[in-house]
């Protein structure tokens, strides 16, 4: 597992200029809204953890087709599903190195987001430790989908059409925690229960990634 | 049982004035229920021509 | 009991059964659905609150109930030929599939109507409406990701897991969608609850409803299942002794 891990970081590393393009598309959108809308600093906070937090999902979804496309043109998938090793613990494997290279970055791009947002600073942290539980979250559900759909060709958007709506319940706790705590209150109960959702996803993710590109590779 | 609180025929068709929120919803409702339903069969009546008029061929050409 | 379990699964002899049953089930459906529509449409009283509009339950409380029981039926398909590969099972999921959506469809649009009058916009963002919005994406999705897929053993084997990920995820959906509904409240609380409790007069014809739909789903479901089976089967020696005999 751990070397599955350390090649994808590799591989993922070569291919620097990959990275930052979902990392870019994140900073575009989010500066979309203050210009499609007006300027105005406290509706620009009052927006600011929702508007961020759609911007984190769709980067991510930009970043998910990376994550099992290119092992599957080159054959390396198929070797990995035949291989001894239990598939879900492969999918584990792949998907925490995806999330290192996609979903880390975007939390630690964050504040600045929330900078150009005017997030009050208690609710900026309230974004890290959403995204933080949250983009685990995002990486192993989006998986399941590219899982599903890695064999077709240009699945960008049928991926979107599957993946977002079970991002939906990430997204209402993530953005609403924000809010919470410009309010001055507590974001315990939108992080723990992203963090439930989190432990949901790390135990029955990887078998549905798992099954599903046994399906795919058929 | 109930009683049928309308007066008369207008008063079943106004509705209350509710008129143009009930009587679309069941409309719309019959239109899809209906469709849902009678659309397969004629499915199933075409697949079924189809595979006698492919049996058929087949017969011909096997002559 | 396996050669009975067996029987069940073959597509030639749920075939034979559903063309036996289906006459009766059909004719039970439109029944129950003439009754209940009549009972809801005229028998029944108006709401104290509401008026006329309350009528409108009677059309989208069923809806909205037979798109949940339509998804969980098609999850528990995909479940059963994810596990067993009985074939019929995957039909029988493919079949439910575009059922499912255009009750989802009608309860999110009768939804809207009776928003209309009540809340004073097309849509609101009710948490049950929401909901079922997010429902029909589910749908669309499964259906969408069916259709993409060539091969049509792998199709119907990834949208059963999909379908499964899918169910999972409603509870979690609804409750993440009743939370945040609560959090947006207003104090003045426009967001009534579309069906509260049901009046006496009122619950027998919506009951009747209810089973009138889901009659429906049984005969329209085994009217679908049918002609995929035909499809499907279209070249073995059962099919063309039944069209030679028809």
């Amino acid at each position: 597992m751990v070397s599955v891990v350390k090649r994808d970081l590799l591989l993922a590393v070569r291919h620097r200029s990959e990275l930052v393009n979902p990392l870019l598309f994140f900073l575009i959108v989010v500066s979309l809204f203050p210009l499609s809308l007006e300027p105005d600093p406290r509706m620009l906070a009052t927006i600011g953890g929702g508007v961020i937090w759609v911007a984190a999902l769709l980067a991510g979804m930009l970043a998910l087709d990376a994550m099992f496309r290119p092992d599957f043109e080159d054959g390396t998938l198929e070797q990995l599903v035949l291989s001894p090793q239990p598939v879900a613990a492969l999918a584990l494997a792949k998907v925490f190195a995806h999330w290192l290279v996609s979903g880390l970055p975007l939390m630690l791009m964050a504040p600045l987001l929330g900078v150009l947002m005017n997030l009050p600073g208690e609710a900026m942290l309230a974004l890290l430790a959403t995204l933080a539980v949250g983009t685990p979250v995002i990486s192993l559900v989006g998986a399941i989908g590219v899982a599903l759909t890695v064999g077709l060709r240009r699945s960008g958007v049928l991926l979107s059409l599957l993946v977002l709506p079970l991002y939906i319940p990430v997204l209402i706790f993530g953005a609403a925690a924000a809010g919470d705590a410009a309010a001055g209150q507590s974001i315990a109960g939108p992080v723990l229960f992203i963090g439930a959702m989190l432990v949901l996803a790390l135990t029955l993710a990887p078998l549905a990634i798992g099954a599903a590109l046994r399906i795919s590779l058929e | 049982m109930n009683q049928i609180p309308f007066g008369s025929l207008e008063e079943f068709l106004a509705m209350g004035g509710y008129a143009a929120y009930v009587w679309p919803v069941y409309i719309i409702a019959l239109a899809v229920l209906v469709a849902n339903l009678v659309i397969p069969f004629r499915t199933e009546r075409r697949i079924l021509r189809d595979i006698a008029r492919r049996l058929r061929r087949e017969q011909r050409g096997m002559q | 009991m396996w050669v009975w379990f067996h029987k069940l699964g073959s597509p030639r002899h749920f075939y034979r059964i559903s063309g036996r049953l289906l006459p009766w089930l059909t004719a039970l459906a439109v029944g129950l659905l003439a009754v209940g529509l009549a009972w809801g449409l005229v028998f029944s009283p108006p709401d104290y609150q509401q008026g006329e509009t309350v009528r409108i339950m009677y059309i989208h409380v069923p809806a909205a109930v037979m798109s949940m029981v339509v998804y969980a039926v098609m999850a528990a398909a995909g479940f059963v030929y994810l596990v067993w590969r009985i074939k019929l099972a995957d039909l029988v999921a493919a079949a439910s599939a575009p059922v499912g959506a255009w009750f989802t469809v009608l309860a999110l649009v009768t939804g809207s109507l009776w928003g209309k009058p009540m809340w004073g916009t097309w849509w609101a963002w009710d948490a049950r409406l929401t909901a079922e919005l997010i429902l029909l994406f589910l749908y669309l999705g499964y259906m969408a990701l069916y259709n993409a897929i060539e091969d049509r053993r792998s199709a119907g084997r990834a949208a059963a897991v999909l379908a499964l990920v899918g169910v999972v995820n409603l509870p979690i959906i609804h409750y993440s969608v009743e939370w945040w509904y609560t959090l947006h409240q207003g104090p003045t609380t426009r967001g009534m609850r579309i069906a509260g409790t049901v009046h006496p007069d009122m619950r027998y014809p919506l009951l009747t409803m209810m089973l009138a739909f889901g009659v429906y789903y049984a005969a329209v479901l085994l009217k679908r299942t049918r002609c995929l089976v035909l499809e499907t089967e279209r070249d073995s020696a059962w099919v063309r002794e039944l069209v030679k005999t028809t």
